[in-house]
């Protein structure tokens, strides 16, 4: 589990699993860089993603961390960040 | 604010085992079709019950956004889509009617229990932090208004009543009071969906499913060998307006009028007094202006066990006589469907009186003992103007509507 | 009354007066797996409150309450010695998640702790249809009390113990009933209302501090805390109700409901709909902002909540909102879902009785956001002939209730 790397198409398909996609919006399109909410991802849709990544990798995701990391870009570091400190889950 | 006006249907959105929209719905309804089968959303061989009106051909990704699939349960999904289609009948863009003019008032009986079935697994079998944001609201009992209001923008008084499976004309009857104290369109009617394990062995629960494996031969009211009845999915949405609001948007088609409503519940069991269904039907009737001699059509409740179809065929008796006026029970063909089976009637109601044909009760030998001109086997055509839709829930709940033509 | 921190409304009174507060670390079930670990929970017996062990077998807790309160309500009114018509009495109980804490405990029984998909009929006791289906909570009030009118649980989210008792208004004003009884449930203090709410962060994790956990419109507020419990009301007609020479505790003069159509969970900052209830209720009420005298706010703890409400009453009341006391009772009594806007409702009527405005508990530094007169920790003398409670649910329902003393001076 130590080795695991969180990757872009990972997050594509823990958004679509948990919150679908907007009618209008690419996510395998250019959108390292778009804001989470340009794409149509509300708070609750993202508390979802974010549920669902602290699940899926062992960690503890941060209440502000998508505030912090408005893009999939961002988050998609920030998430390997984590588990590059967490070689143990500190969920 | 209040005004005189009637509250007339302008639109309708139905989704049951018998068809997916109006024309598919009455088309098998008008000819007496049965829908109901063996269960297929799951193995039923390990219950006692084993028979459901399911709906079929549901296929809710194509009909509703993938940002609201992970977020809702069939009962939803399938209201939405209705919502859509009532919206589509009644000729009603949203944006149309001012926001705040606009609400939803639905029943449920018991929410979206498939979703929470889901989510209380994950929880048990693997962890608090395996259960999904979602659960917060997605199988409680006001979803569907919620999620009504937010995908078409309606902002206007909303409301959710819970009583079984009476809730849908109570449901009706409370978007008619909004509609008396000022709002233009009202959305209103009730889904359920509740055909999963949990909700089966809930509903085994109460006592009173047929048991039987012939789809012709399990939900029979008012037959002598009726012995419960087979639960179904689905339900129904009306386009509720005020008349004049009606009139002057140049609705495309005006259903009916609700001209009536009564609703009573019965004493506590043990008490020996009579049942309330009686007094519900004197209500609606007196509500209505109408003589007992102007209803043309009675549609059912018909519970399906001796006791309660008793009970029934009394209180209709005991106001219209014997014999006294025609009495059919469509849902005969796709099972019970909780808060959406009387929504569903009314629809059916509507439509008798557009084509001057009463829907049939199938698979029924009627029991003479109930002395009721119950409509069997055949559609039977007749001019109907008035009829009366009547639905009764677990405990002692009794509501009954009266629909009137519209000219 | 049923409320945490003490039975009847004798004690929840002078828990609001006095500002204490009711919430506490969960004590139903090991809450150590979960983010939030605090509730507000009711010390109830129900043996000691007269419900017989076939009641307490088929009931749900929620019901039990709903039974008890509704009693309660009855020989209050002076009505339970007879002298009404059943017919003519209705019966509306308000719960925003039904039986819950029955079905969390029915399924584990049924799916051995989730292991079985095909769940197992033969476990499952007979009153399980009572909890798949939370009209019994109507039901079971209706024998309770003898009403053989209409009955119906209303079920909004959090606004369904206002909108039971505004349901109740309506069926009395176009008569249909003589006599309601009304109020509203919720008994959700279960795992799998916990994690529900942990999942989307909406409940405090301020689980070193439980008895200073719900602290709406202060700064440092991180969640609601959740409660339970139950209100019930006798209503009848302001003229027959002083012909039989009953104690009135008040008038409901308005009451609306609005819809905000943008968020299942969210609100939108602006108040717009909340605000909009409020100013029909007011209209309802032939009323003025000016004479509004205390505003009951919904007041949860969360941001969100607390920030759409004051820009709501700003938006509804104008310059008044900063002139009225604005208090929030979940500081102390936490957030009971369904049951909490009537029992917001009874607070209100306690708050007009003895003209004292109850506190927000723990409330030391206001959000700078929301700059209205909270009335922090001590409650306070005030003229009160007019209350407005508002309240705010998931599915986006808002609304609002006017209440008035009858002997009030017609402003």
């Amino acid at each position: 589990m130590s080795e695991r790397k969180f990757t872009f198409d990972a997050l594509k398909r823990i958004l679509r699993e948990g919150a679908g996609a907007d009618e209008g919006v690419d996510l395998d399109g250019d959108i390292l860089d778009a804001d989470f909410e340009e794409l149509g991802y509300e708070s609750l849709a993202l508390l979802e993603t974010g549920g669902r990544i602290e699940r899926e990798y062992g960690i503890s995701l941060d209440d502000d961390i998508f505030t912090d990391h408005r893009t999939p870009r961002a988050l998609v570091a920030a998430v390997n960040e984590l588990l590059k400190d967490n070689t143990v889950s500190a969920a | 604010m209040s005004t005189s006006t009637r509250t007339v249907i302008t639109g309708i959105g139905v989704a049951t085992p018998s068809g997916l929209g109006i024309d598919d719905f009455w088309a098998a309804t008008r000819v007496g079709k049965n829908a109901i089968g063996r269960v297929t959303h799951f193995d039923p061989t390990s219950y006692p019950s084993r028979l459901a009106g399911e709906i079929r051909h549901f296929a809710a990704e194509e009909l509703l956004p993938s940002r609201l699939i992970p977020q809702t349960d069939r009962m939803t999904r399938l209201a939405l889509v209705a919502a859509d289609w009532a919206f589509a009948d009644a000729g009603i863009k949203p944006g149309d009617i001012p926001e705040f003019d606009m609400g939803v008032v639905t029943a449920s009986t018991s929410g979206g229990f498939e979703f929470g079935q889901n989510e209380l697994k994950k929880l048990w079998s693997q962890g608090s932090q395996y259960v999904s944001a979602y659960q917060s609201f997605a199988w409680f009992y006001a979803v569907n208004s919620g999620q009504i209001s937010i995908r078409n923008g309606m902002r206007g008084p909303s409301g959710v009543v819970v009583s079984d499976h009476a809730g849908g004309l109570d449901a009706i009857a409370q978007a008619r009071r909004q509609i008396r104290k000022g709002s233009k369109v009202i959305f209103s009617g009730g889904f359920d969906a509740s055909i999963c394990t949990w909700g089966w062995v809930a509903q085994i629960a109460g006592g009173r499913m047929s048991t039987s494996d012939d789809p012709d031969r399990a939900f029979l009211p008012f037959d002598a060998d009726a012995d419960g009845y087979v639960p179904g999915e689905g339900g129904a949405l009306l386009v509720l307006e005020d008349e004049l609001t009606a009139r002057e948007r140049g609705a495309r088609t005006v259903y009916g009028e609700i001209a009536g409503y009564g609703s009573t519940f019965d004493p506590k069991p043990g008490s020996g007094r009579e049942p309330g269904l009686r007094r519900a039907i004197e209500v609606a009737l007196a509500d209505a202006g109408v003589e007992t001699g102007e209803v043309d059509v009675v549609f059912a409740d018909a519970a399906g066990t001796p006791r309660l179809d008793r009970e029934e065929a009394d209180a209709i008796n005991a106001v219209f006589g014997r014999h006294g006026v025609p009495v059919t029970a469509p849902k005969t063909m796709t099972g019970r469907l909780y808060s959406g089976a009387a929504p569903v009637d009314v629809v059916s109601a509507v439509l008798a009186i557009r084509e001057g044909l009463i829907p049939p009760t199938v698979n029924v030998e009627p029991s003479p003992e109930y002395g009721i001109d119950l409509v069997t086997a055949q559609p039977r055509s007749a001019s109907v103007r008035t009829a009366l839709v009547l639905a009764r829930g677990h405990g002692g709940y009794n509501s009954a509507v009266v629909v009137r033509a519209v000219d | 009354m049923l409320a945490p921190g003490g039975i009847g409304a004798k004690n929840f009174w002078s828990l609001l007066s006095e500002g204490r507060t009711a919430t506490r670390g969960i004590t139903f079930f090991d809450p150590s797996a979960f983010r939030s670990r605090v509730a507000a929970e009711v010390d109830f017996d129900p043996y000691l409150q007269g419900l017989s062990p076939q009641e307490i077998r088929r009931m749900d807790r929620a019901a039990q309450f709903a039974v008890v309160t509704a009693r309660e309500a009855l020989a209050d009114s002076g009505l339970d010695l007879g002298g009404f018509d059943p017919h003519r009495t209705g019966v509306t109980i308000g719960s925003a998640v039904g039986a819950t804490t029955g079905l969390d405990d029915e399924y584990r029984v049924v799916s051995d702790d989730g292991r079985l998909d095909l769940v197992d009929h033969t476990y499952a006791p007979q009153h399980l249809y009572n909890y798949f289906v939370p009209s019994s909570f109507s039901a079971e009030v209706a024998w309770a009390v003898g009403a053989e009118g209409p009955a119906a649980v209303v079920s909004t989210g959090c606004t369904s113990g206002i909108d039971s008792v505004g349901h109740a208004v309506d069926l009395i004003r176009e008569g249909t009933a003589d006599i309601m009884i009304t109020g509203a449930t919720d008994a959700p203090i279960s795992p799998i209302t916990m994690a529900c709410f942990d999942a989307i962060k909406a409940t405090t994790p301020r689980n070193d501090d439980p008895e200073h956990a719900s602290r709406p419109f202060d700064g440092t507020r991180n969640g609601f805390v959740l409660g339970e419990g139950s209100a019930a009301f006798v209503l009848e007609e302001l003229d027959s109700a002083r012909r039989r020479g009953a104690h009135i505790y008040a008038e409901i003069a308005g009451y609306a409901s609005r819809c905000n159509a943008f968020h299942m969970t969210g609100l939108r900052p602006d108040g717009r709909e909340m605000a909009e209830a409020i100013t029909v209720a007011l209209g309802e009420a032939r009323m003025n902002p000016e004479a509004v005298d205390y505003i009951n706010a919904h007041g949860s703890g969360t941001k969100q909540n607390d920030r759409h409400e004051t820009a709501a009453f700003k938006l509804s009341l104008g310059d008044h909102a900063y002139r009225r006391p604005v208090s929030s009772i979940k500081s102390m009594v936490g957030h009971s879902l369904g049951a909490i806007g009537s029992i917001e409702i009874a607070a209100s009527v306690l708050a007009m009785e003895n003209h004292v405005v109850p506190p927000t508990a723990n409330l030391h530094t206001p959000d700078p956001e929301c700059d209205l007169d909270y009335v922090p920790l001590t409650a306070r003398e005030h003229r009160t002939d007019t209350v407005l409670t508002v309240g705010s649910g998931f599915g986006g329902f808002q609304s609002a209730m006017v209440l008035a003393r009858p002997d009030r001076s017609v402003s």
